[in-house]
């Protein structure tokens, strides 16, 4: 009897229903709900128009020889085959890119989220200056190319004529063109131009933070900002993290054009050749645009696949 | 009461009225008293831990890590505004000795004689930044107040397409987009420069995040007062959502200013300032000194908007205190 009567109030969309009665149930739901869908129309239009329908029309390229001329010819996994069994160029790749992921993914969005509490801690005209200063390199879209002036391979360079004037070097080094050094002078500069949307997103979680939260902390028992950090900030600013933890994973696996310019296409012994410099070199270069967005295929699992680990870490935070 | 008995209703209303003033005056000048102590003690006092000390340490790590962060922009700067004899100086300055706007000039001048005037370049520019600009955060807060706070069938499905969309990126979806154009006859039109702007999910994305930190309840007491969901999006939820609106507006302006049209434009009626200093610098008669103005010049509006939006951000949120 008593499970009869539950069985009752059971909200139509936790019981098992059969396909009609769930289609008649989610009509209702959408006519009941249609002005969600008015709303959400302006944007999704231009989204699904200008977004989606490129993304879902890219996706099966990587299955196909195209050269752009002539009408994409489908040849199933030889993309896949040659990219990972005859390219060794490829090969390395990967392990750069993994290095710059690492810098530009992990220490990067770890020293974004210190400097963003750092930056929050301190009065609030220090904190629009600051937050200005680390933004400012993702700002202007390429001022990065002013590294090539401080690591110019000259004397003219400013990092050598600095080094020179000191006495620590007697000559000027090749600091953009020796294969043991290109690699650390990249990841500096791409280090320089990560404090971006990430950063700036943390920063705005910071500043949503509802001040009375501190307040009921300290009363209930909080004694430093490490606790501070831990129990109220982090808590409540989960949702900005995975929007920083999304734009750093796409910056960490795309790193790419810093590298071209600084050390010049294709560089020396493929030390800054990423994954993406790869694709573009096969795209752009050689107009294999099918192996191309293979490689980007490729490039897009493995970032749905950190997109997901990193969602089940912060997940306890954001629901 | 027995006194209000023999009055007439008239009377009452007003006598109600004018209680009904001295109560609200009495409570305005409550919660002004409680805001200037609030202001007075700035709020981070209450926070634990606080000490000048450490406040002078994190300012210094700051203060070090920031020269790092500002130096290349500073050179950048100093180059622009250095006479090209000095450019070329053994060893490097990092200080103009002689400063003159020549690169400034030079810009100018050589945009100027052009296919088209620069000040038509200028206006292309202005145009479809505060267009994409406005529309794309109008567009893109209405969609993510949906998304993040309202149950409908195929939610869950829009939530994760938006995520999945910021996360591919391909050699070919370039050629996928110029399709798409090209299927709708908008190559060469302010549509090209505009739409693609306008249709990424980045700025959706962060305002849909931000939004789930709004309590519910708050939204179901304005659906109770009969608020409709414009109302509540624009009404309650964006107010309380200024510091992330502040920053997709920075997002938006920076990538609408330092769009080029990626090959869906190839009138020079219809070029952007970006796309012209990309050309004379390419030109490569001069120029380091041309190409630094050049930097100048492009980052100058992306900075004044950024200064702007947070300091509003800071107003906002000294005035914000009641979330739940």
């Amino acid at each position: 009897m008593a499970e009869a009567a539950k069985k009752e109030i059971l909200l139509p969309s936790e019981r098992k229903m059969s396909r009609k009665e769930k289609w008649d149930y989610t009509t209702h739901e959408m006519k009941r709900n249609y002005m969600c869908y008015v709303m959400l129309a302006p944007f999704m239009i231009f989204f699904i128009v200008f977004t989606v329908i490129p993304v879902i029309m890219s996706l099966p390229m990587g299955f196909t020889d195209f050269d752009m001329a002539s009408f994409p010819r489908w040849v199933g996994f030889q993309n896949f085959y040659t990219m990972f069994m005859d390219d060794d160029v490829f090969i390395g790749s990967i392990r750069t890119t993994l290095v710059f992921a690492i810098f530009t993914g992990p220490l990067s969005y770890v020293m974004s989220f210190m400097l963003a509490w750092l930056i929050n801690e301190l009065h609030p005209t220090l904190k629009t200056l600051f937050t200005l200063i680390f933004y400012a390199p993702s700002m202007a879209g390429n001022i990065y190319f002013v590294w090539q002036l401080i690591f110019s391979g000259d004397q003219y360079g400013y990092l050598n004529a600095f080094l020179m004037e000191l006495g620590i070097t007697t000559s000027a080094m090749q600091w953009l063109t020796d294969g043991t050094l290109v690699l650390g002078c990249v990841i500096i500069v791409q280090l320089w131009v990560s404090m971006g949307a990430g950063f700036l997103a943390m920063r705005a979680g910071f500043q949503g933070i509802d001040k009375s939260m501190y307040e009921a902390g300290a009363i209930e028992g909080i004694k430093n900002r490490w606790q501070e950090l831990i129990y109220i900030t982090i808590p409540s600013m989960g949702p900005s993290l995975m929007f920083a933890a999304v734009m750093q994973i796409v910056s960490a696996f795309t790193v790419d054009i810093v590298g071209r310019t600084l050390a010049g296409f294709p560089s020396t012994d493929y030390k800054v050749h990423t994954i993406m410099t790869h694709a573009f070199d096969y795209g752009w270069v050689r107009y294999e645009m099918g192996y191309a967005s293979a490689i980007c295929f490729v490039l897009f699992i493995v970032m749905l696949v950190c997109n997901n680990l990193v969602g089940k870490v912060l997940g306890k935070y954001i629901d | 009461m027995a006194k209000k008995k023999n009055l007439k209703p008239s009377e009452i209303a007003a006598m109600q009225e004018a209680e009904n003033a001295a109560a609200l005056a009495a409570l305005k000048k409550r919660r002004e008293k409680e805001h200037q102590k609030m202001l007075k003690s700035k709020g981070s006092n209450k926070q634990v831990g606080k000490s000048w000390r450490s406040d002078i340490g994190i300012f210094l790590l700051l203060f070090f890590m920031g020269l790092f962060m500002i130096f290349p922009i500073y050179l950048a700067v100093v180059n622009s505004i250095k006479p090209i004899q000095e450019v070329f100086l053994m060893p490097p300055k990092l200080y103009a000795m002689d400063p003159t706007t020549d690169n400034f000039r030079d810009l100018f001048k050589i945009a100027n004689n052009s296919w088209v005037p620069f000040s038509r370049n200028v206006f292309n520019s202005v145009f479809v930044t505060v267009v994409a600009t406005v529309l794309h955060v109008l567009f893109a807060s209405t969609a993510a107040f949906i998304l993040s706070k309202c149950r409908f069938p195929g939610n869950a499905l829009l939530n994760q397409v938006v995520v999945i969309a910021l996360l591919f990126n391909s050699t070919v979806l370039y050629i996928m987009q110029y399709m798409v154009m090209a299927t709708l006859g908008m190559i060469n039109t302010y549509s090209a420069l505009i739409l693609p702007i306008i249709s990424t999910s980045m700025g959706l994305y962060l305002m849909r995040q931000s939004m789930t930190t709004i309590p519910d309840a708050m939204i179901e007491a304005a659906k109770v007062d009969g608020a409709g969901l414009m109302r509540i999006c624009w009404g309650i939820v964006m107010p309380n959502c200024k510091p992330a609106l502040m920053t997709i507006i920075i997002f938006e302006f920076q990538t609408a200013w330092n769009t080029n049209g990626g090959g869906l434009v190839y009138d020079e009626a219809l070029k952007t300032i970006p796309v012209v200093v990309q050309q004379i610098a390419a030109a490569g008669i001069a120029r380091q000194g041309a190409i630094a103005a050049s930097a100048v010049v492009l980052m100058v509006p992306p900075l004044l908007v950024f200064v702007l939006a947070q300091r509003n951000v800071m107003e906002t949120m000294a005035h914000a205190g009641m979330k739940d």
